[in-house]
């Protein structure tokens, strides 16, 4: 996603010192510290203390990958934290997509639906409605932006029940809609979206285009959302992963399997073992959870700059 | 767009027309509507609308005689009166005060500790401590409940191996324990890329002074680093806050595995849940989301004054 990402040479905001300017709003998050040279002192210490929490970190992500490679009986006799002799995770990945005449490559295909047009969507409408908010004055302009930042602060979960209830009051439950109507919304990604247009979009550029005969949605299109894209990357993979561990909100709306994502699909599978006379099929449960976060955890490492500078933004909000 | 072709036609003209640029400024003053219309729309749709329509629902009572009727504040009454809804309430006031400040201890914790420069390898532990909070929560749950069991789980593994007796994690006593860890596993790495990010805002500058000034390690972080990285500190307990009030995943993943240790009003959001669900009782279980949501924010809000007043001292 990356790929293609302009960069930007935002004017009034130089390199910082001996440094090429990143592309997004925290470069200042990079800069290398004097202190650094001074004291190259290592703590052991500290070091170990930390290590204890990265262990602590790791071990059930181990544990999951471990056990994702026994067989269901295996995974009752064997030591958890080590391999049982009989490597089958080959046979538990095919077992887990076709369980159930392919369930789980149907949830799969349901949570990429879910992502593609709810966090799509949400980034879109947030891009335009940051950037309206930032460059635009129009009457009521102050109170829709209160409005919206008071949103913010609603939790998501709190919405859950309510939406629920008015969905199912308007035939909308039970039905891919009600869960990506509501991801359609990030009030949080608005903000982020609005912080970065009032930081890198000039207004001098958009009234020179303006000037030269530019219509307002060419403008959008070609200058602005270019100096937006690494903020509109960063909300993309805020949204995407808000919709990819979605589980409160379509948990209440599907009642019956075939619109489930990957999250409700995988709690369906580990009731159905404790149920009276449900055949206990964990392996496929942990295998299945380890298909889940792989792509996720992969989106993560590939774009961890992104994350940073969406958590800076985060933490300038208070 | 008219408006490219009236701007055009306003840039043509050698002498510019002044009624022309006034009628292009007063559409212009709409135009910021145009691109926020999109999101207006699903939000007044997806989150004004059901705060309504639960505000309103909640003001009714389904009656065995005279149907669904008005009913006041009734619904709010029964909530404050509701042992049920208390014990779910006081079990997340107990998760916030005992999990929250061990997470953020240890976040702070790691967060110094990456900045401190003394550290080895710190973009290993960077990346490393933060990789849970991508693990989806059901997931998450879901694996820590198969660790936590004590038939094949490692804690079982663990039991028989070293003939160890440690109690079940999923008991009655422990279980909140053992969701406090879940979440702490979950969030760690969050919560310190949040207060790193702030401390890396710090001038270096300041150290060179405090450095001139011969302060040692421990009162550069009193002096410079703690306060440095106060508002991140309040917007991750706000954070916290929400995702304590509102708990939810967790018990309801956890429950399928204990099912007679954590009960249908577990936490509030259970609570509310099974209430519209199993009890068809959506009147109450609005007036409760509602209860919860505004307590929610009057605790995060009072969080928020409190850091904020510090700030300015």
């Amino acid at each position: 996603m990356a790929i293609g990402t302009p960069t930007v040479d935002r004017p009034g905001r130089s390199g910082h010192a001996g440094r090429t300017d990143r592309i997004q709003g925290t470069d200042t998050a990079e800069r290398p510290r004097a202190q650094r040279a001074k004291r190259p002192r290592k703590s052991i210490i500290l070091t170990a203390a930390m290590g204890l929490i990265l262990i602590y970190s790791l071990v059930p992500l181990v544990w999951l990958l471990i056990n994702a490679t026994k067989t269901q009986p295996k995974l009752l006799s064997s030591f958890g934290l080590w391999f049982s002799g009989d490597f089958v995770l080959w046979d538990n990945i095919v077992q887990t997509f076709t369980y159930e005449d392919g369930a789980f490559g149907h949830w799969l295909l349901n949570t990429l639906l879910y992502v593609v047009v709810g966090a799509g969507g949400a980034t879109i409408l947030a891009t335009l409605a940051g950037y309206g908010l930032a460059r635009f004055n129009f009457p009521g302009k102050k109170a829709i932006f209160a409005i919206i930042l008071g949103a913010v602060a609603i939790p998501g979960t709190a919405l859950a029940v309510p939406t629920f209830l008015m969905f199912s009051s308007l035939g909308l439950t039970n039905g891919p809609w009600a869960v990506i109507i509501p991801s359609l919304i990030s009030p949080f990604g608005l903000y982020l979206i609005w912080t970065y247009a009032m930081e890198s979009v000039p207004v001098e550029l958009l009234e020179a285009a303006r000037v030269d005969g530019a219509g307002e949605i060419r403008i959008f299109f070609t200058i602005a959302l270019r100096l937006l894209m690494p903020g509109f990357v960063t909300v993309l993979l805020f949204t995407v992963v808000a919709t990819w561990n979605n589980y409160f909100l379509p948990l209440i709306m599907l009642s019956d399997s075939t619109w489930f994502p990957l999250t409700v699909g995988l709690n369906h599978w580990s009731a159905q073992a404790v149920s009276a006379g449900g055949q206990p099929i964990y392996n496929l449960v942990i295998t299945g959870s380890l298909l889940t976060i792989v792509p996720i955890v992969v989106a993560f490492l590939l774009m961890q700059r992104y994350w940073q500078s969406g958590l800076t933004a985060g933490s300038v909000k208070g | 767009m008219t408006a490219s072709t009236l701007d055009a036609a306003v840039r043509r003209s050698p002498v510019p027309n002044p009624s022309a640029a006034r009628r292009r400024k007063n559409r212009r003053r709409f135009i910021g509507w145009g691109f926020l219309a999109p999101f207006l729309v699903v939000f007044v749709f997806a989150l004004a609308a059901p705060i309504v329509y639960a505000i309103y629902l909640s003001f009714f009572q389904d009656r065995l005689v005279g149907g669904n009727v008005f009913a006041g504040f009734d619904n709010y009454v029964a909530a404050f009166q509701d042992p049920k809804f208390y014990s779910a309430l006081g079990r997340v006031v107990l998760f916030f005060f005992v999990q929250v400040p061990i997470m953020l201890a240890l976040s702070l914790f790691a967060a110094l500790a990456l900045d401190s420069a003394r550290l080895r390898w710190p973009a290993l532990f960077r990346i490393t401590l933060f990789l849970p909070y991508a693990v989806p929560s059901v997931v998450a749950a879901l694996m820590w409940g198969f660790i936590y069991g004590t038939d094949f789980g490692l804690v079982g593994n663990l039991n028989s191996f070293f003939g160890l007796s440690i109690p079940d994690p999923l008991s009655s006593n422990l279980v909140l324990a053992a969701m406090g860890n879940i979440a702490t596993w979950a969030f760690l790495g969050y919560n310190m890329l949040i207060m790193y990010s702030a401390l890396r805002t710090v001038p270096k500058e300041l150290y060179e002074a405090a450095d001139i000034d011969g302060a040692g390690a421990f009162q550069v972080i009193r002096a410079i680093k703690l306060p440095a990285l106060r508002s991140a500190f309040v917007v991750a307990l706000i954070f916290s806050v929400i995702g304590s009030f509102q708990l939810f995943n967790e018990p309801n993943v956890l429950r399928t595995l204990a099912p007679n240790t954590i009960a249908t009003n577990f936490t509030p959001n259970m609570y509310a849940y099974n209430l519209s669900f199993a009890g068809q009782q959506f009147n109450y279980a609005a007036a409760i989301a509602i209860v919860m949501g505004i307590i929610t924010m009057i605790v995060a809000y009072v969080v928020q004054t409190v850091g904020v007043r510090k700030e300015d001292r």
